[in-house]
Order: structure tokens, then C-alpha cells, then sequence
């Protein structure tokens, strides 16, 4: 391109001095004539080719933004007629800047035209989306929660004298405040059932004493549902012997292990 | 008739030293015993092996030893009082001795057991030869002149000396425990599963890997199917596993909280077993998959553990609360001819009929506090019992072996429960498990 510049500047010299030369040549007559210039033919000037369009600047600043936040676009072009920036951006001047807010990440395209031709170039604006809320944590089954909580904290276990199944004072009392608690819970909690784990001292037979474990679960169950409670909600297992709570061979041990004890239903 | 003349007399035999011992006061008793009970007296000659042979000897010797001992049906002449030159072959009995030395005082033997091994073809070989030697001669007195394989080790001398220790015991006409199994429960690979072993402890193996308390088996008659409880499904329930594979067979359930304690008929087409059915555990009879199961106890009491008798397939014994406390009770399996056979002091548990159907035994707490149980044997004609366990712990879980004179039970010693056998007059006690809790045992026959 300076080449060019040069050659022109040249060409253009040389064409004035020949005009100039001609025109002395009439008026100077008296002056014996200098010897004749070698004559210098200029050469012909290529024809002026049209200068390319030529983007030298499209920049975003910052190249990268939080969404919501804007981005300014700059730019400089030469030798071009027509500049568009794409994404709505529009006609624009040669040199400029343009404020853009774009709602995701977005490439702008900044076109230039002119009678060399075209030059496009892109620029892209990052858009950081925030970070994603937590996903909702599931929703614990509420209800089945606090009522198996209620039961656990509130639930009374309910003691036997050895190889018996009826409910003795104390027993009956403890299942009382158990029916009481059991009707709350029910009502406000309709898909709630409960299991009554019935179990035994370690000194009868493992065998007889699943049957009453599955008599001590029973009795309770009947004076539950004689307390109004509904059978259908009301579980039992017998343990026997096969689960104790406390292991030690004496009389405070074996009264712990002969018990009902309540856990919810599945 | 005659069949059950024997089996009495050989029991009563067997009980001697325990009527003797603890009941001598009760005159009803102390006159069956058989004051000349004879068994037989058997000498046992150490054997010894050619080359490679002889360094498994003495496993060899204290195999037959002990295989022999077990049976508790002969007298084993104590080694000590033995001639120094001890036989190995026929051509060492030289007249005119012969056979003085084994018969007169101090051995006073009435058989005699000898031979010697070596290897041939890389196995051990036993040539045993068992000898009446009250007879005259080497030709009458050969009872045995067997020759009997087995690989060239340990195990191979204990396999040559269990065989040989069978085929002795078969020529005196008594029933071997060779082949048969004891199915049992163990906590030891984290929960009670059902395991299995050889009659003398040996080859234990797992049967059930449900990961929940699982037990109380039962076997066929025919050894192909065991079934059980577990809680495998929530609340107690019966399976039924084949005894080659441990795979499960069909077997419907009733709806019931509880479903336990399983028993199969001995023509094996029908289950008994406990369960709840309006409030109280009572005892059911189903097919052998569980259909047309029928109620055959009626009574406001928890009933547990039906025992059908294997001889005549009519009767059950069982364990009920009718009484008060869990008690042993008899009936027909149409629940006719109810009758209690114990005093209803105590609590008793774990019924078990002698092959023969004569004799039963079971644990009950008399005489004891609450929990503490011990082994009774009863003739169920009589209906007296005999009590063969004296521990202060508990001794539960009583099972006749098939030869009827053996026992396996478990034992509370410490805080842990392991299996034993013994003799049905309550010695010859032997330790059958030692990894964690092993208790319920049943023995049953091998897989036919």
C-alpha cells in the first residue's frame, strides 16, 4: 500500500514537469535551444484500484458480563461505505461504540462494504447466567414423619408379668395414654398406621414365646380397638425372645424385655 | 412286636446308668433295670502303616478309637491291658494260644479289631480284619477281612478308619450314624441362618442366606426338603428349601401374624405348623405347599412345636399353655385324646420322638428357676421322666439321631449356646460346634 502511495506521488511529478516544459518552450525563443531532454515517456498510471474495506477494530467490552449487565461494542473501519452491526444493532459510523444488553450470550457481527468488497468480523458477548437456586429439596412425607416422631417421643412401652399376656395397672394405664396419643395421631394423620411389637423374657422356649409375644401384641391391640381405635390400623408382630432390649440374666432385665413396644406401620 | 421288644430293652439298657444313679430310690424303675446288661467288649489293636503310611496313624487309630466309643453301644477294652505283641495279620495267631490272650482277664474281650495299612497306587490302603474271638479257629473267628481305600493323608486315614468303624458296628447289628445330618440354626455369619454338618460336626455348611432371624427346621423323612421360619417377609413365615440345593419351594402362607414351627408329616405330604389365627397361636396341618390348610387344635392357648410321631404318622406331640404354663401334651391328628404328659410344674419345650416312636424327649425347667432347662427322656408307654442334663444353664433343643440312641441338644454354657450329642442315658457328651451360637438342632438321614 505505501508502495503504491509512492509510485503515484512519482507519476504525477513527472506529468507536471512535462507540461511545464512545453509550455516554456514558446516563449524562450532567442535562447539557443538546450539540448533536447531525453525524453522521458511516463508511464501510464495503473488504474486506481479500489481500496478493500478493512475492519481494524471490533471489540466488546467486557467481553463477558453478568446477565443484566451491559457490554460496550467498539469499532474502527476504513475504506468502506456501508457498516452494519447485526442483532438489531443497525447502520453504523466507520469508527463508534455502541452500548448493547444482551439477555443470553450473544455474537455480533459487524459487517463493512464497500466498492473493495467486504470485511466481517464477530465479536461475542459471554452472558453469565447466575447460578441455579438449589433444586427444591423433596418434601419429606410431613405428616408420616411427625406422626412416627410423636410416636416414638410420646408412646409408652407396656409391661407383662412372665408367660402372661393381660394387661396388669400399670399396663393398662400406659395403654390408655397410648389410645389417647393413637387417636390424635390418627386424625390428623390418615395414612398412618401402627405396628405393635410384642416380646418376651429370654426364658421360655424361642417358640412358645412367639406365640406370646404375638398374645401380648394381640392384647393390646384388642384394648386399643375397644378405646375406639380402628383394627385396620392397628399391625402386630411378635418378636419372641429374638429381639431383647437389655441382655443381663436377672428379674429388672427380663421385665424390660416383656413388653409391647409401638413403631409405625410400613 | 418282637422289633420293639429289642428297641426297649437295648433304651432301657442304654438308661441304666441314669436310673441307677438318680432315680435308685423309685422302686418302679429300679426294677427294669437289667442287672446283667452285656455288651459287647470289643479290643482294638493299634494298627501301624508301611512307608509312607505310617505317619498317619495315629489320626488312623484315634479315629476308630473314637468312631467306635461313639456308638455307646459296646464296651472298648482299654488299650493298657493288651498283650505286647499285638497281631497284624491272620498268620499271627499261632496255636496254641490263638485267641487266649484277647478273651482271658485283663482284656476279657469277646472281638477284636487289628490289621495294618500301606500304600498302594499312592492311596492308603487298611487291611481290617475284625475276629470273634471266642471261636476256636482263625476261619470261624473272621467276622471282617475287608480292604478299605482312601487318599494318602489325614483325611484319607480318618475316611479308611470311619468305614472300617461302620462296618464293625453293622456286623454287631447296630445302627451307624455314618451318613447321617444335623441341620441346626447359627448366628454366626451375622444372623440365624440354617447350617448343616456331618453327624460328628464335621463339613459345616450354610443353607440360608436371608439376612433375617431365620429358624426352627425341619426335615422330610426322606432328607429332600427342610422348611423353617424366618422373617424374611416382616412378620414370621414358613419356607421350604430343598437339602441338595437350598432351593425354595412353593409354600403358600397363611394371612397371619405369626407362622412357625414347621413339621412334616412322615409320609411327607403334609406340613403341621403353628400359627395366629383369631389371637392365638394354634396348630395347622397343610399340604406340603401350604393348600387346604386346616385348624387341628381349637382352644384358647398358645399351642407351638407339633412333633408328629414318625411310626404310626396319627399321633403329634406338642407344647400348649392350656394349663398354665407351656406344658408337653399328646393328641390324634384329628385333635382327639388330648393328654397332658407332664406335671404342669415348669415350663417344657422342644419335643422329639425316637425314631422307633417309643420314647420322646424334651426340656423342662423342673426343679429349676424359670429358663433353666435340662434334657428328659420319657417312655411314652409309662410316661416316666428321666432327666439326663444337670446343668445349672440351659440345655434345649433335644433331637433323637436315627440310630435312637443318640441325642443332639444345645447348651448354654457362659453366654454362649453350642451343639453336643450324647448317648440318650445322658454320657458320652460331645461338642459338635464352636463358631458363635448353634442351637435347634434336628438329625435327620442322609439324602436318599
Amino acid at each position: 500500500m505505501r508502495m503504491n502511495m509512492r509510485t503515484l506521488s512519482a507519476a504525477v511529478f513527472a506529468a507536471t514537469l512535462f507540461i511545464a516544459a512545453a509550455g516554456c518552450k514558446k516563449k524562450v525563443a532567442a535562447a539557443p535551444p538546450p539540448p533536447p531532454a531525453p525524453k522521458v515517456e511516463a508511464p501510464p498510471p495503473p488504474p486506481p484500484k479500489p481500496q478493500p474495506p478493512r475492519i481494524d477494530t471490533f471489540v466488546a467490552e467486557p467481553a463477558s458480563i453478568e446477565r443484566g449487565q451491559s457490554s460496550t461494542l467498539r469499532w474502527a473501519v476504513a475504506n468502506a461505505t456501508n457498516m452494519t452491526i447485526d442483532q438489531g444493532v443497525g447502520a453504523v459510523q466507520a469508527n463508534g461504540t455502541r452500548q448493547v444488553n444482551p439477555g443470553n450470550s450473544t455474537t455480533y457481527t459487524l459487517t463493512a462494504s464497500g466498492a473493495g468488497g467486504t470485511d466481517t468480523r464477530s465479536v461475542t458477548v459471554t452472558v453469565n447466567a447466575p447460578p441455579p437456586p438449589p433444586p427444591p429439596k423433596p418434601q419429606p412425607p410431613k405428616v408420616t414423619i411427625s406422626s412416627a416422631e410423636v410416636l416414638s417421643r410420646e408412646a409408652q412401652d407396656v409391661y407383662f408379668d412372665y408367660d402372661m399376656s393381660d394387661l396388669r395397672a400399670d399396663a393398662v394405664r400406659a395403654a390408655t395414654a397410648n389410645a389417647e396419643l393413637l387417636k390424635r395421631i390418627f386424625a390428623q394423620d390418615s395414612g398412618f398406621t401402627v405396628l405393635i411389637e410384642g416380646n418376651c423374657d429370654e426364658r421360655g422356649s424361642a417358640e412358645y414365646n412367639l406365640g406370646l409375644g404375638d398374645r401380648r401384641a394381640t392384647s393390646l391391640k384388642d384394648f386399643y380397638v375397644m378405646q375406639g381405635l380402628p383394627a385396620e390400623r392397628i399391625k402386630t408382630i411378635s418378636y419372641g425372645k429374638e429381639k431383647p432390649v437389655c441382655t443381663d440374666a436377672n428379674e429388672a432385665c427380663y421385665q424390660k424385655n416383656r413388653h409391647d413396644h409401638m413403631a409405625p406401620g410400613q | 412286636m418282637k422289633t420293639r421288644n429289642i428297641t426297649v430293652l437295648l433304651i432301657t439298657a442304654v438308661l441304666g446308668i441314669v436310673f441307677a444313679v438318680s432315680l435308685a430310690g423309685q422302686a418302679d424303675i429300679g426294677g427294669r433295670i437289667s442287672k446283667d446288661r452285656e455288651l459287647p467288649v470289643i479290643a482294638v489293636a493299634d494298627m501301624h502303616g508301611t512307608g509312607a503310611a505310617e505317619q498317619y496313624m495315629d489320626v488312623f487309630n484315634k479315629t476308630l478309637w473314637d468312631e467306635l466309643a461313639y456308638s455307646g453301644q459296646i464296651r472298648l477294652a482299654p488299650k493298657t491291658s493288651y498283650p505286647l505283641q499285638l497281631p497284624q495279620q491272620a498268620s499271627d495267631f499261632k496255636p496254641p494260644v490263638m485267641f487266649s490272650d484277647w478273651t482271658r482277664p485283663p482284656v476279657s474281650a469277646n472281638y477284636l479289631a487289628f490289621g495294618y495299612t500301606g500304600v498302594q497306587d499312592d492311596q492308603i490302603v487298611l487291611f481290617g480284619n475284625f475276629y470273634n474271638v471266642g471261636q476256636p479257629t482263625v476261619q470261624s473267628a473272621q467276622v471282617l477281612a475287608n480292604r478299605y481305600y482312601g487318599m494318602l493323608n489325614n483325611d484319607g486315614a480318618r475316611k479308611v478308619a470311619r468305614e472300617f468303624a461302620a462296618d464293625i458296628l453293622r456286623q454287631l447289628g447296630i445302627a451307624t450314624l455314618s451318613g447321617t445330618r444335623i441341620y441346626f440354626v447359627s448366628d454366626r455369619s451375622g444372623s440365624k441362618e440354617i447350617w448343616a454338618m456331618d453327624y460328628d460336626g464335621s463339613n459345616q455348611k450354610q443353607l440360608t442366606r436371608y439376612g433375617a432371624i431365620t429358624g426352627q427346621p425341619a426335615v422330610s423323612a426322606d432328607g429332600k426338603l427342610f422348611a423353617f421360619m424366618t422373617y424374611a417377609g416382616g412378620n414370621p413365615q414358613i419356607r421350604v428349601h430343598t437339602t441338595d440345593t437350598s432351593r425354595r419351594q412353593t409354600f403358600v402362607n397363611p394371612v397371619s401374624s405369626t407362622v412357625a414351627t414347621p413339621e412334616f408329616t412322615p409320609d411327607g405330604k403334609n406340613v403341621l405348623f403353628a400359627a395366629t389365627i383369631d389371637g392365638w397361636t394354634q396348630l395347622m396341618m397343610a399340604g406340603i405347599d401350604g393348600s387346604g390348610m386346616r385348624r387341628i387344635s381349637n382352644v384358647r392357648a398358645i399351642e407351638v412345636s407339633p412333633r408328629v410321631n414318625p411310626k404310626t404318622g396319627n399321633d403329634l406331640l406338642f407344647i400348649s399353655g392350656r394349663s398354665g404354663h407351656q406344658q408337653l401334651w399328646r393328641m390324634n391328628l384329628d385333635g382327639t385324646d388330648r393328654e397332658m404328659l407332664t406335671s404342669g410344674v415348669g415350663d417344657v419345650a422342644n419335643p422329639s420322638w425316637s425314631p422307633d416312636g417309643h420314647h420322646i424327649a424334651f426340656c423342662w425347667t423342673r426343679g429349676y428357676e424359670p429358663g433353666n432347662f435340662n434334657i428328659f427322656v420319657m417312655d411314652i408307654a409309662d410316661k416316666v421322666p428321666v432327666q439326663l442334663t444337670t446343668n445349672s444353664g440351659r440345655n434345649e433343643n433335644p433331637w433323637w439321631a436315627p440310630d435312637g440312641v443318640h441325642l443332639v441338644f444345645s447348651s448354654m454354657r457362659g453366654r454362649v449356646t453350642q451343639l453336643y450329642s450324647m448317648l440318650a442315658d445322658g454320657t458320652n457328651v460331645r461338642q459338635l460346634t464352636t463358631q458363635g451360637n448353634n442351637l435347634q438342632p434336628v438329625w435327620a438321614k442322609g439324602i436318599e
